[in-house]
């Protein structure tokens, strides 16, 4: 009871890197916690899953395994959720800010009353004195989080209802594998006791989900552009200076919205954050959430012809500059200087 | 087919994606009147795929329901120059300082007030808080299906709806029975411009609260033509308890703001210089972060 739970996405039978960063993150705080970390599988042919759940200091597993919930689909994945949680009641519960947890984690804050914060970009415990009733509260969540365009860091707690809910985007916790041979116990869910024909009222008529063709996550150089680089064709220049140096090109949510790259590219709070050893900015002014996603490279250089660019205070080198002058200068010193 | 009942969830939400220099006051807290109230992008989407809805299948009518402060009557009043028939605005001082979960609770019971219905719609998420939750908590207060990340509304055959979504890898097509909640992403059809005619037919729409401060004739022609007549509810209204809404109703409290501060790293300023590019390759290339 009153443990640290985590939802596990599944597709094809992999759990998703989210959810591993989550169970990393859900171990850390069951251990400040004082508690146990359990976490949630639910779909199709799972007998295998625990190997590669357990690794990251799971204690519980519960599993719902139905031919039925080979893909996710809200009613019955919630039921099950809901009604487990009822039944355990989880102190913390956490789950990827992907288009299955964003959907789940709503529906399931709804029907237990309880506080769900999205897109958290801090998890800590803490302590809290509610100022009106005077109350202290020990060892809440807190939920940190940019709001309001990202002119705002909002810390955020919910003292009285449980489970303390959160989503959490790829790739903003680190996945570390707590003890390889980590050993935990596992529970099989009886999925009929939650489960009516009723939850089965949205179907799936067609699926086309493809494998992450982009993975600039593990690119350890990323030439980046935002709304500044200016067009689609300037943003050429950009795949010519990640192509030389063998890295990978990313994007600000306004160059993504702005249609010169594709969604998959998108890094900061609305996309994925990133951790490489060297991060080139290109037009990118630097809002809190693009910089929530990029601020822990190792290296950074701000190519930007507004000297007073946010981003140009984090950055470890500012060029002042127009982006289509200084990258072919850079492909071109590089190819003399590296050879 | 009967035409189809479709509400549409819309919000009127502060412009933060055009958060200019003046946006922070000195003292570092949010300059409000900086930032623009416009119509919440996603919940344009959502209107546009409501509005198609309603040429593919006569009779069909588009109500908009909107919560927030008098001047949200905005949205209701950009809904009918757009096509919508009628709309709500949900205005009450103890709505303020809802979360998610008391924002939907509110909705829910208006919804309810508005019943019957064949479809909810509203855009995935609002750019100023971008939770995507309220959708997703609407629909479990109501006890609807919900399909989010919609994408395209196919179409509605025996009181099926097909719906196109759009995730992160890819599509997926689903069916849903009506009623149903559906929330649409950014990346559907944008919504189609002001009608001209439209906007002489409803420029005169007001609340009730905007039309005490207008003339007699006015209101004379609010009486003669009740399609000018925006609803205009408060938690009376809608039947909802005060205990559920606002702070006390919102399970998520805000413990702390920090406005944001930059943590100036010692950077090396440079220019786009020959000799200045040609410094920093050599630079990176020596101490092995490239090459």
């Amino acid at each position: 009871m009153n443990n640290v739970f985590v939802y596990c996405e599944i597709e094809d039978s992999i759990v998703a890197d989210v959810s591993l960063e989550l169970l990393t993150k859900g171990r850390d705080l069951a251990n400040q916690l004082k508690c146990d970390l359990e976490a949630v599988a639910i779909g199709y042919n799972l007998k295998e899953i625990g190997k590669q759940i357990f690794p990251y200091g799971v204690d519980k597993l519960h599993i719902a395994d139905d031919k039925r919930l080979e893909y996710y689909l809200t009613l019955p994945f919630s039921s099950i959720v809901i009604n487990l949680f009822k039944k355990e009641n989880p102190q913390v519960a956490l789950f990827g800010a992907t288009s299955v947890g964003r959907d789940l984690g709503p529906r399931i804050s709804s029907a237990l009353v309880s506080g769900l914060t999205a897109d958290c970009t801090g998890l800590v415990v803490g302590d809290y004195d509610d100022p009106k009733t005077k109350k202290n509260y020990k060892n809440l969540l807190y939920q940190i989080r940019p709001a309001f365009g990202g002119n705002i860091i909002a810390t955020i707690v919910n003292p009285e209802h449980r489970p303390q809910m959160a989503t959490v985007r790829e790739g903003v916790m680190k996945k570390e594998i707590f003890k390889h041979n980590y050993s935990g116990s596992v529970v099989n869910i009886n999925v009929d006791d939650y489960l009516n024909d009723t939850d089965f009222a949205v179907k799936i008529i067609e699926r086309h989900i493809e494998a992450n063709k982009i993975d600039i996550k593990k690119s350890s150089i990323i030439v980046a552009g935002g709304y500044g680089v200016g067009s689609k064709e300037n943003f050429k220049l950009l795949f010519e200076l990640a192509d030389v140096l063998g890295g990978e090109v990313g994007a600000s949510r306004a160059a993504v919205d702005a249609g010169y790259v594709e969604h998959d590219r998108q890094i900061g709070q609305t996309g994925i954050t990133v951790r490489p050893k060297l991060y080139i900015a290109c037009g990118i002014s630097g809002q809190i959430q693009h910089r929530s996603g990029m601020e822990e490279s190792a290296i950074i250089i701000s190519v930007n012809n507004d000297p007073e660019a946010p981003i140009n205070s984090i950055a470890d080198y500012v060029i002042n500059g127009n982006v289509a002058e200084v990258l072919p200068k850079m492909i071109k010193y590089y190819k003399m200087n590296s050879k | 087919m009967k035409g189809l009942k479709i509400i549409v969830l819309a919000k009127q939400v502060p412009d933060t994606r055009n958060v200019g220099k003046d946006a922070m006051k000195s003292d570092g807290t949010i300059n409000r009147a900086a930032l623009p109230a416009i119509f919440n992008p996603e919940d344009l989407n959502a209107l546009e795929q409501a509005l198609r809805l309603k040429d593919k299948y006569k009779g069909s009518t588009v109500s908009i329901v909107t919560m927030g402060p008098g001047r949200a009557a905005d949205i209701v009043r950009e809904g009918l120059f757009r096509g919508a028939d009628n709309g709500y605005l949900l205005t009450d001082r103890a709505f303020a300082g809802s979360d998610t979960l008391a924002t939907s609770y509110a909705l829910s019971c208006a919804i309810k007030k508005i019943e019957p219905f064949d479809i909810i719609i509203s855009g995935r998420q609002a750019i100023d808080g971008d939770t995507a939750q309220v959708g997703p908590q609407v629909a479990e207060k109501l006890d609807l299906p919900q399909v989010t990340y919609a994408e395209e509304i196919i179409s509605v055959e025996n009181k099926i709806v097909n719906i196109k979504r759009r995730l992160e890898r890819g599509v997926e097509i689903v069916s849903s029975p009506m009623p149903v909640l559906i929330t649409v992403n950014g990346s559907a059809a944008d919504c189609r411009v002001r009608n001209s005619k439209l906007l002489m037919k409803y420029k005169h729409a007001k609340t009730v609260s905007e039309l005490q401060n207008e003339s007699d004739d006015y209101i004379k022609l609010q009486k003669e033509r009740t399609y000018l007549q925006i609803k205009e509810w408060n938690v009376s209204d809608v039947s909802a308890d005060k205990e559920a809404l606002g702070l006390s109703g919102s399970p998520t409290k805000v413990k702390q703001i920090d406005n944001v501060v930059l943590q100036a790293k010692e950077s090396k300023k440079l220019t786009s210089d020959d000799k200045d590019i040609d410094f920093l390759i050599k630079e990176l290339v020596e101490n092995h972060t490239i090459g």
